[in-house]
């Protein structure tokens, strides 16, 4: 959430930052992890990855399957219990935590854990902007930026302003914005599989006002918007426009690559790690 | 209505591929959205007043039986006379009985979205009376013998040119093609039918329980004619229109008209109240309303109970990325869009509207704009749990989420799942970096293209990285796996080691 006022710890030792990779970053892109992870300790933030973290179980809690998300929710509770915040380069995921998880324990035991978890859950960019008050990023860029905002992220936790305010400290970035830069772009999930057609159309619409605003570079804060709307593009023959997570332009050196290319923002990312 | 929701899917496909109702409802968003956002910037503070707005219409739900009673009673005092319908049969019985009662031979209607619900026109028709819509929109839909698309602005599918063939193949008279020509065409042959009406039918946006009063708004000036040139009139709407009070209503309206069509007021605000009294002017001898259950009452007391609230403003579906693009025949019953996605299943119900409810991205526009702040996405997610728990979905979805949700339990399982995926699909994708087809995600790859995964996943680049430094001094023994900043890039890999 925007502006929540929140009690740092008082002592000296650094803010235990729990990074929630989401399944999709890790099966697809990790190198938007590695590149959150890059943020989170520039913010001065010690990070922690549980290893056996899986998912936030918004899937099952979207098809309706109750039980099954409760399930994966006490997964998830146990597995950061020890963090101070926890952080998701993923404002669907980050939402799922943050407003869906206290719903679904609303009347059972667990209620007051949940809910402790859900107000410490936050969205990497709102992380970094409104708790770890970061401005300096080490992100490189070439390029002309469409930031989408992803709707979870956007109605559900506020971020809108965040991710430009720190796009504006990435060098040789230009945003330029988009006629409808809150309007879907037609992932929603299981959505994107059922209902093929409508989900494409959705896709169209963005892509045609991405083109139009002249920018050569999508960016949003959810990957499956982005593996969404990178496939729909190439499917259209489009392989020029680069579809990027906001943390890989954040911390990474993207000048002059297609997304479709190798690795090598993951090694930008992190290059200072290694 | 006949429901005909089933096909969803292959509606929508149909209408996306039609250019002409394309540009219809590019034409409705661009009128509506900009509009809307007008005129409730015309207003010292929005927030507020939705916020009043929907505790009115929560408070009244919370005590229909009292505010429905009331209202009953007032109308009697006034001399009219309510009835209580529990389905659309009874609605149909009910109307039929009192158009009998006065010899009712040919009525004028002016739009209900209820009576559409209820297949009033059928009814009517078959008992030989004669039924015309008054309602331009709905009048045009009545000769192309068409449900409405939009709860608002019901015939925003077509364009001036079918309409003017409508109107030439109807009414026998040369085409025209201009709108005020049309318009008027209508109003030609729509007036003496006014005149000739034995009994006016209307819905009402709010029925006031203080004053037994049906409160309708229209900007034709059709539904004034309607309830008071006919000697009797009929009002029939849901029995949760009811509001407690004259300010309320005012409340209200302030936000219905600004949040449907983007105006300050409609061009009529009509307050009905009871038949005509001596030394009155004009109005209706009879006044009776005909109050619908259909299902509403079976929401009451459940989750769904806030869907109850809705005042049929039309902006969800205006702001909806899925209506815009699929228009609202796709839903297959009165009401499209995010309203029409919850209220089809609960009012239709659940078979045969299995794909309504899913039928959403979730994106949360539709809650944005409502003003009585029903919040949509949550209504639809309790509607695709019932599905999920009476084992409504399909088998295929059912195994697939089964799973899922199984590995997703067992990290160590879904580590050695995912790693073997992840090189999978990146050797599938190969040099192009895409893949076109996917077996078992067709569901994706019919339409758009799987950007290829990095071959590898976090988790396993993530502990390799560890292992490197796994024989550096360390002090933690916390059960994470440790990035510390101030520790220049020293990690701890604990977990990954005891994996």
């Amino acid at each position: 959430m925007v502006s929540v006022p929140i009690e740092t710890p008082a002592a000296p030792r650094p803010l235990r930052v729990g990074l929630f990779v989401t399944c999709l970053v890790d099966l697809m892109r990790p190198r938007i992890g590695f590149a959150a992870l890059a943020l989170l300790e520039r913010a001065g933030a010690e990070v922690v990855v549980p290893a056996a973290q899986t998912c936030c179980g918004q899937p099952a809690y979207n098809s309706g399957d109750v039980d099954a998300s409760r399930t994966l929710a006490r997964k998830l509770l146990k597995e950061f219990s020890g963090c101070d915040y926890v952080v998701a380069p993923s404002g669907s995921c980050a939402g799922m935590i943050r407003v869906h998880y206290p719903r679904l324990f609303e009347g059972l035991p667990e209620r007051e854990a949940i809910n402790d978890l859900a107000v410490r859950t936050y969205e990497l960019t709102d992380f970094l902007v409104n708790v770890a008050k970061l401005s300096d990023v080490p992100g490189r860029f070439s390029g002309r930026i469409a930031y989408h905002d992803s709707c979870s992220g956007l109605r559900e936790l506020g971020v809108k302003q965040q991710p430009r305010v720190l796009l504006a400290h990435v060098p040789g970035a230009t945003l330029v914005e988009l006629t409808e830069p809150e309007s879907c772009c037609g992932f929603g999930g299981t959505f994107s599989v059922k209902f093929g057609d409508i989900s494409a159309r959705m896709a169209d619409n963005k892509c045609a006002q991405v083109v139009a605003c002249g920018a050569d570079t999508i960016v949003a804060g959810d990957l499956g918007c982005l593996l969404h709307l990178e496939g729909r593009l190439r499917r259209q023959g489009d392989t020029r426009t680069r579809v990027l997570h906001i943390a890989e332009v954040l911390a990474g050196d993207v000048r002059g690559r297609t997304s479709a290319g190798g690795d090598r923002i993951s090694e930008a990312a992190t290059g200072e790690r290694t | 209505m006949k429901l005909a929701a089933a096909d969803f899917k292959s509606k929508a496909a149909t209408n996306l591929a039609n250019p002409s109702l394309q540009r219809a409802l590019t034409r409705l968003q661009e009128r509506f959205v900009g509009a809307r956002a007008k005129a409730l910037a015309e207003l010292p503070a929005v927030a507020p007043l939705r916020d009043a707005a929907a505790d009115i219409r929560a408070h009244t739900l919370e005590n229909l039986d009292h505010y429905l009673t009331q209202f009953e009673q007032r109308v009697q005092e006034s001399g009219g006379k309510v009835h209580w319908a529990s389905d659309a049969t009874a609605v149909n019985r009910i109307l039929l009985d009192i158009a009998r009662a006065y010899g009712v031979r040919r009525v004028a209607k002016s739009k209900s979205m209820v009576t559409e619900e209820c297949a009033v026109n059928e009814a009517l028709g078959a008992a030989g009376i004669d039924v015309v819509e008054t309602d331009l929109g709905e009048y045009i839909l009545q000769l192309a013998n068409e449900p409405p698309s939009h709860i608002v602005a019901p015939v925003v599918h077509k364009n001036k040119e079918e309409i003017a063939d409508l109107f030439a193949q109807h009414h026998q008279r040369p085409r025209q093609t201009g709108i005020p020509e049309l318009c008027r065409e209508a109003r030609e042959i729509l007036r003496p039918k006014f005149l000739a009406a034995d009994m006016g039918i209307s819905g009402a946006n709010f029925l006031i329980a203080e004053t037994g009063s049906a409160l309708i708004v229209t900007n034709e000036g059709n539904g004034r004619l309607c309830t008071t040139l006919p000697r009797v009139h009929v009002a029939i709407t849901g029995i949760e229109k009811v509001v407690p009070t004259l300010e309320d209503v005012s409340l209200l309206l302030r936000l219905l008209p600004r949040s449907a069509t983007g105006q300050s007021i409609t061009n009529y605000v009509s307050v009905l109240t009871g038949p005509k009294r001596a030394g009155d002017l004009d109005g209706p001898e009879h006044f009776h309303v005909i109050l619908v259950d259909n299902g509403r009452s079976h929401l009451l007391g459940s989750e769904l109970q806030p869907m109850l609230r809705c005042i049929r403003c039309g902006a969800c579906m205006n702001h909806c990325p899925v209506y815009q693009n699929i228009g609202g025949h796709a839903y297959g019953w009165v009401y499209p869009g995010p309203m029409g996605v919850v209220l089809t299943p609960s009012l239709a119900g659940m078979s045969g509207t299995i794909d309504l409810p899913n039928a959403s991205t979730f994106c949360g526009a539709c809650a944005d704009v409502c003003p009585v702040k029903i919040p949509l996405p949550d209504l639809m997610r309790a509607l695709r749990t019932r599905q999920w728990q009476g084992q409504m979905r399909s088998r295929g979805e059912r195994l697939g989420l089964a799973i899922w949700a199984a590995m997703a339990m067992r990290p160590r399982l879904y580590a050695l799942a995912t790693r073997v995926a992840a090189r999978l699909l990146q050797l599938m994708a190969g040099r192009r970096q895409s893949i076109k087809v996917l077996p078992l995600g067709g569901g994706w790859t019919r339409v758009r293209d799987l950007p290829a995964p990095a071959g590898r996943t976090f988790r396993d680049l993530y502990a390799e990285r560890h292992t490197r430094q796994i024989n550096r001094p360390q002090e933690d023994h916390s059960p994470f796996a440790v990035s510390p900043s101030a520790k220049r890039g020293q990690h701890r890999a604990s977990e990954q080691r005891h994996k």
